[in-house]
């Protein structure tokens, strides 16, 4: 049994080619569906089996010279750190970028997907996608999983010609254009120093410190975020990224440790 | 991480050298993956040559180690002496025994010098079972990866400088695998005249 979304398909058919050597590239994949008569019990089972990299932190907001991205990079399953040097910021194309949180293997897939079809349109229209239309396609995809235990937060950020862009997209069906976003269980954290220090006319090296700040603090108080701090910046001729700290070493810069008398202590033990 | 062991996270290890011992504790205290406070205390001295470290629900630690002193304290009074570790770690299992159907979620780590100044090492389960070792012991929630750098790191008979430069490296290897400990470390090293005290620095993440 298969899952049929070709309903859903944006792009013409008819230009892609039809043979099974090259695969129908402009389609959406779709997937062998479990032969179970309890559909919703396998999904759940599978699920749990499925689960890492459910921790992180990312953000992502608009300003004047365009959009900032940043993301930590430690995967966990459980109480256990799988990773400190996952790529959560993925690069769809030398203009857009997709954040990744939830699950890593669904993001992965899904973004990689993304960047297919975002090719594929800008070959055909001879002219790239709006990151609204781009969005759009992913949040589409998603939506034609729902209930499926699919598990993806993420941010389309980029630039095309209507300037800066910037949506969320869950694996829920949700879709929202905005100018400041986080994503993922140290969002509440980033979310607090980002909506403190932000101001649209921001230069881009003050975003790009606000941007690591917040991660930075995100990862303090979030047990499931940490590692490096990366930070990207899209502008108008495409993203680039500035930074990459790691984290330990960022503590210290922000807060250096002040040489004390009562660190070390020194005791004369009485004899029994 | 559903465990209530597991709700506020801990790392302790305690290791033995040659005529002393230490014992060291991550400084996190955390709600789930909420990290409440960095200057957390679990090693708790009950005299100058007897430590007890206490791993899992921290409201448990305080509460078993209150307790501890005053038990401890009384024993002073009556027999006016301090108390051998090893008639210390049957304290801590008789009381945690005590609680047989309604422990305190704590798994101890207890660690002293006994008669002519012999290191003794040992930790129970929340309900008192105790596990003696020659060598060094862990508890908490970075307590696999712990085993892990001990065993590869441990050395029989080392001097109490060598014993702590092992101990926190083993410490601050394993809480860098743990979600839930970490945030700096505490050590105490323990040698019949002294006991050093000293705060490591850590990954703040």
């Amino acid at each position: 049994m298969k899952l049929d979304t070709t309903g859903l398909e944006s792009l013409p058919t008819l230009i892609a080619p039809q043979n099974d050597v090259v695969g129908d590239l402009s389609a959406a994949p779709s997937f062998d569906l479990p032969n179970s008569n309890d559909f919703d019990g396998f999904v759940k089972e599978a699920i749990q089996m499925v689960k890492p990299a459910k921790g992180t932190t990312t953000l992502a907001f608009i300003f004047k010279e365009g959009v900032m991205v940043a993301a930590d990079s430690r995967a966990s399953m459980g109480g256990y750190i799988s990773s400190q040097s996952v790529k959560k910021i993925i690069e769809i194309n030398p203009y857009m970028l997709g954040t990744m949180a939830g699950g890593a293997a669904d993001c992965q897939f899904w973004h990689r997907n993304l960047g297919i079809k975002c090719r594929l349109h800008e070959l055909a229209n001879k002219r790239r996608i709006s990151v609204t239309g781009a969005s759009k396609l992913l949040a589409n995809i998603l939506y034609s999983y729902r209930g499926m235990g699919l598990s993806v937060g993420t941010m389309i950020a980029g630039w095309d010609e209507t300037g800066p862009g910037l949506y969320y997209v869950d694996s829920e069906g949700g879709r929202l254009k905005g100018t400041r976003f986080s994503v993922g269980s140290g969002s509440p954290y980033a979310y607090g120093v980002l909506d403190n220090g932000y101001r649209y006319d921001l230069s881009v090296e003050e975003a790009a410190e606000l941007a690591r700040r917040a991660i930075y603090h995100a990862t303090f108080r979030d047990g499931a975020s940490g590692g490096v701090a990366s930070v990207y910046y899209v502008g108008p001729n495409g993203w680039k990224k500035l930074s990459g700290d790691d984290v330990g070493e960022l503590h210290y810069h922000y807060y250096p440790v002040t040489p004390s008398t009562v660190e070390q202590e020194m005791v004369e033990a009485t004899g029994a | 991480m559903s465990s209530i062991f597991e709700y506020n996270g801990s790392a302790l290890v305690a290791m033995v050298g040659k005529n002393c011992f230490a014992i060291a504790s991550d400084r996190r205290l955390g709600v789930q993956l909420q990290t409440i406070a960095t200057d957390f205390q679990r090693i708790f001295k009950i005299h100058h040559k007897l430590f007890i470290a206490l791993s899992g629900l921290a409201t448990d630690a305080q509460t078993l180690y209150q307790r501890l002193v005053f038990r401890h304290k009384l024993y002073q009074l009556r027999e006016e002496r301090d108390m051998k570790p090893e008639t210390f770690a049957s304290l801590v299992s008789a009381l945690l025994y005590e609680k047989r159907f309604g422990p305190y979620f704590c798994q101890p780590v207890i660690a002293g010098l006994g008669d002519e100044d012999k290191p003794f090492i040992c930790t129970m389960d929340a309900i008192g079972a105790k596990e003696l070792a020659k060598d060094f012991v862990v508890a908490g929630t970075a307590s696999e990866s712990l085993y892990g750098a001990c065993e590869s790191m441990f050395k029989p008979d080392m001097e109490p400088e060598e014993l702590f430069e092992t101990i926190s490296q083993a410490l601050l290897a394993s809480v860098d695998r743990d979600c839930l400990s970490g945030w700096g470390g505490h050590v105490y090293v323990v040698t019949p005249t002294e006991v050093k005290e000293r705060i490591l620095k850590g990954r703040m993440d």
